[in-house]
């Protein structure tokens, strides 16, 4: 251009401006909920088996295909709800006069194309719609991530234990050097029950290694045991439909709580996508989570959100991924965690899709911690947008999991987080955190603020506590010696939480005394104005209550 | 005409901002760099010596793509990995992994050749991977998973890290850039680039062992 039109030039500087944008490819799956190659929906049941899936006969199966009609279909239902036509069902998730549990009666007679035709159908002001009513457990909440740079444990007892304090049922950790795992696990532990007794960890590993952290008491659910939409990118990673469940059994025979994770454009990113749409494979994986018995999904793209980001009707296929998974009647922890834009007015408008009608977790999770000690990559909030994040509550009257906080309570809870790590370490024999280590991460911003440690004489040390046999009991004592008995009291109350199991039901969380909340004693009972979960009561007053706000009597 | 200062010094700057667009274009053309001139010497053999890495080049590096996701070409990239192996005083051998643009498996398919048991294994828009042959495919020694984050320095530093872990060393493993925004900026073009490169792979055909003038 010979000339520039200096609006066009200050349009070309602006954030969303140097985000990537593809346009569709359909042959190859670049495409977010419609390609041609997406197969028909079409079910054929013979003898209480299901004979012919989307227009493919049984001979035809893949390794999918076989797994979603032998474990997931319900042939009881499948006739009757494969009948109903496609607008007409998706009218039914919309509907305040259908109620959810009608619903979920019949969706798992639906075939994944059938899921794909119905959401399809859908804006995505119906598909909150559809998302305010289907989620399994009716009180909202909110996952975050607890990470930093350095590992350091004294900086992630205070960030758990101020993540918990500030609201979040769940908490995520996982690392950068991998040996630290234990290491982030056990202040994860520690933290959390300081900040509020009950909140769950996680440690996002190797599938092995996470495991036996499960089994030793140092986390208390899992979520990364991936899932696939082709066979293809399945056998890539070493995996089928048949190792994931079977590792989802380990955990559930422990008493742990877990999940699976998926999301829409990883076959695509890996280029085995078969020409489908991103959401079509979605809902495969979906389906494939239910047919294994597994309590809930995390999905809405997550790691590969920049492909669905990159192309037409994206976001609202991110969304629509969600509610394939509450619609089969599952846990959705719902993305929202990993940086997708530069621009700041498209990140608030993806994560209002979750937020305004409420999921199960509507991020998966929030940084805790500042971006730059994110070791997922980076999360689409942080902790620099905690003060936004209340005030969107505020203003719309939703309950985002969190609540406004003092700074003088925070200063109190993460350095007790960080004394209740010294003294776990001081009696598990763990390298010594100083008190100079204990008064940095109770002030800090991020790691950045926090004196190095000696890296290998950590490494040796945790390798040795892993060595050793090491437990979260080890853990409860260690605190208690130390003094801090409410802590231990409350690792404790977690542990026995894997003996009695009542938090393996669908979408469990628990309040501060170890209470479940989850889709069996907190049903979702959404049937539109009147009903459901409401921000109400002593509960609203908690959350409009922002500090900055200014009293009319001070004026 | 009144031709004022001002317009002058409009034009020029006007003048300069286009010489440095049609730059930047250049570098972002895929026509722009040609293809590397393979030398084809057969089908890939397991190396004898234990004083070589090989590095495994995936379906379209060099011949149907030439440029990483950020526009490193892949001569230069080729150059430094090589100099990085050759100066721990160890022989680069190039193969050309034609069955798969999975970076772990060519990467993998590239140690199991090496004499010495390590191997590089390399993607068109430059995702790298340090192998070794005993490891399970999906594992490695290094991963360099995200492409917009490497560096051409850091070719030389994996091919010099490469070399020494075929010598027996364990050396600090190469730094990798961190930028939460890559993601957003190139994980979309990245699918597309994959999608083109997997096109490529011939999952019948056998490695074939290469030689290039850089």
């Amino acid at each position: 251009m010979a000339k520039r039109q200096k609006r066009f030039q200050v349009l070309a500087d602006r954030p969303v401006n140097k985000d990537g944008f593809i346009k569709e490819w359909i042959e190859v799956g670049l495409v977010a909920m419609d390609s041609p190659n997406d197969p028909k929906p079409g079910i054929k049941i013979q003898g209480g088996k299901v004979l012919e899936l989307d227009g493919k006969d049984r001979d035809h199966f893949d390794m999918i295909d076989t797994w979603i009609a032998d474990h997931c279909i319900d042939v009881s239902v499948a006739n009757e709800a494969m009948a109903i036509d496609s607008t007409e069902f998706a009218r039914m998730l919309v509907d305040i006069h259908v109620p959810r549990s009608e619903i979920v009666r019949l969706s798992v007679g639906l075939t994944p194309a059938k899921v794909l035709d119905i959401l399809k159908k859908m804006n995505v002001v119906e598909l909150m719609m559809a998302m305010q009513k289907l989620r399994p457990r009716r009180t909202p909440s909110n996952q975050a991530h607890v990470t930093n740079l350095k590992d350091t444990p004294a900086l992630l007892g205070a960030d758990a234990a101020e993540a918990a304090y500030r609201g979040f049922s769940e908490l995520e950790t996982t690392v950068g050097v991998g040996r630290y795992a234990p290491s982030n696990a056990l202040s994860l532990l520690v933290g959390s029950q300081t900040g509020r007794p009950g909140v769950i960890t996680q440690c996002a590993v190797e599938e092995s290694l996470e495991l036996t952290m499960g089994m030793r008491g140092l986390t208390a659910y899992a979520e990364t045991v991936s899932v696939y939409g082709t066979d293809q990118v399945f056998v890539d990673g070493d995996d089928t439909p048949w190792s994931k469940a079977f590792l989802a059994s380990a955990y559930a025979s422990r008493g742990l709580k877990m999940r699976f994770t998926s999301g829409t454009g990883s076959e695509v990113q890996m280029g085995y996508a078969e020409g489908k749409s991103m959401l079509y494979l979605e809902i495969r994986c979906v389906m494939i989570t239910k047919g294994a018995g597994v309590q809930g999904l995390q999905n809405g793209s997550i790691s590969v959100i920049g492909v669905p980001g990159a192309v037409p009707s994206g976001i609202r296929a991110v969304l629509a991924e969600n509610v394939a998974t509450v619609l089969m009647d599952l846990e959705v922890a719902s993305g929202n965690d990993q940086t997708f834009t530069h621009s700041p007015i498209r990140n608030t408008a993806r994560m209002l899709m979750q937020f305004l009608p409420g999921t199960d977790l509507i991020f998966s999770g929030y940084s805790s911690v500042p971006n730059y000690d994110n070791m997922f990559a980076g999360s689409t909030h942080d902790c620099d947008d905690y003060d936004d994040f209340l005030v969107l509550q505020r203003d719309l009257q939703v309950d985002g999991g969190l609540h406004p906080v003092t700074e003088e309570e925070v200063i109190a809870i993460r350095n007790k987080g960080a004394r209740a790590m010294q003294a776990v370490f001081y009696e598990l024999g763990l390298p010594a955190i100083t008190d100079e280590e204990v008064e940095a991460a109770t002030y800090a911003h991020g790691s950045k603020d926090m004196p190095d440690r000696n890296v290998p004489e950590d490494l040796r040390a945790i390798d040795q506590f892993m060595k050793r046999g090491s437990t979260g009991l080890d853990v409860v004592r260690a605190l208690a010696k130390q003094g801090f008995n409410d802590v231990a009291e409350a690792v404790l109350g977690l542990l026995k939480q894997k003996v009695s199991g009542d938090y393996l039901h669908t979408s469990a969380i628990f309040d501060t005394k170890f209470e479940v909340l989850s889709a069996v004693n907190d049903p979702n009972d959404y049937e539109g104005p009147g009903t459901g979960y409401r921000l109400e009561g002593e509960r609203w007053e908690r959350l409009k209550d922002i500090p900055q706000a200014i009293r009319p009597e001070d004026v | 005409m009144d031709v004022s200062k001002e317009m002058v010094r409009e034009i020029i700057l006007e003048v300069l901002r286009q010489t440095q667009d049609s730059k930047q274009s250049a570098i972002s053309e895929e026509g722009d760099i040609s293809p590397l001139q393979f030398k084809e010497i057969g089908k890939a053999e397991p190396g004898a010596t234990r004083h070589e890495v090989v590095i495994g080049l995936s379906p379209s590096f060099g011949s149907t793509m030439t440029k990483t996701i950020i526009g490193i070409p892949h001569r230069e990239v080729l150059r430094e990995m090589m100099a990085g192996v050759e100066e721990e005083g160890l022989k680069p051998r190039l193969v050309k992994v034609n069955r798969t643009a999975d970076v772990s498996f060519i990467a993998h398919e590239a140690a199991k050749l090496s004499g010495s048991g390590i191997g590089i294994g390399i993607l068109a828009r430059g995702t790298t991977v340090i192998h070794q042959k005993d490891l399970a495919p999906l594992q490695n020694l290094e991963l360099f998973s995200q492409s917009p984050l490497i560096e051409l320095e850091s070719f030389r530093s994996i091919g010099r890290n490469a070399a020494k872990y075929a010598k027996g060393e364990s050396p600090s493993p190469v730094p990798v850039r961190s930028d939460p925004m890559a993601r957003p900026r190139y994980q979309g073009l990245a699918a597309l680039l994959h999608n083109k490169e997997v096109q490529h792979a011939k999952p019948d055909m056998a490695s074939t062992e290469v030689a290039v003038q850089l």
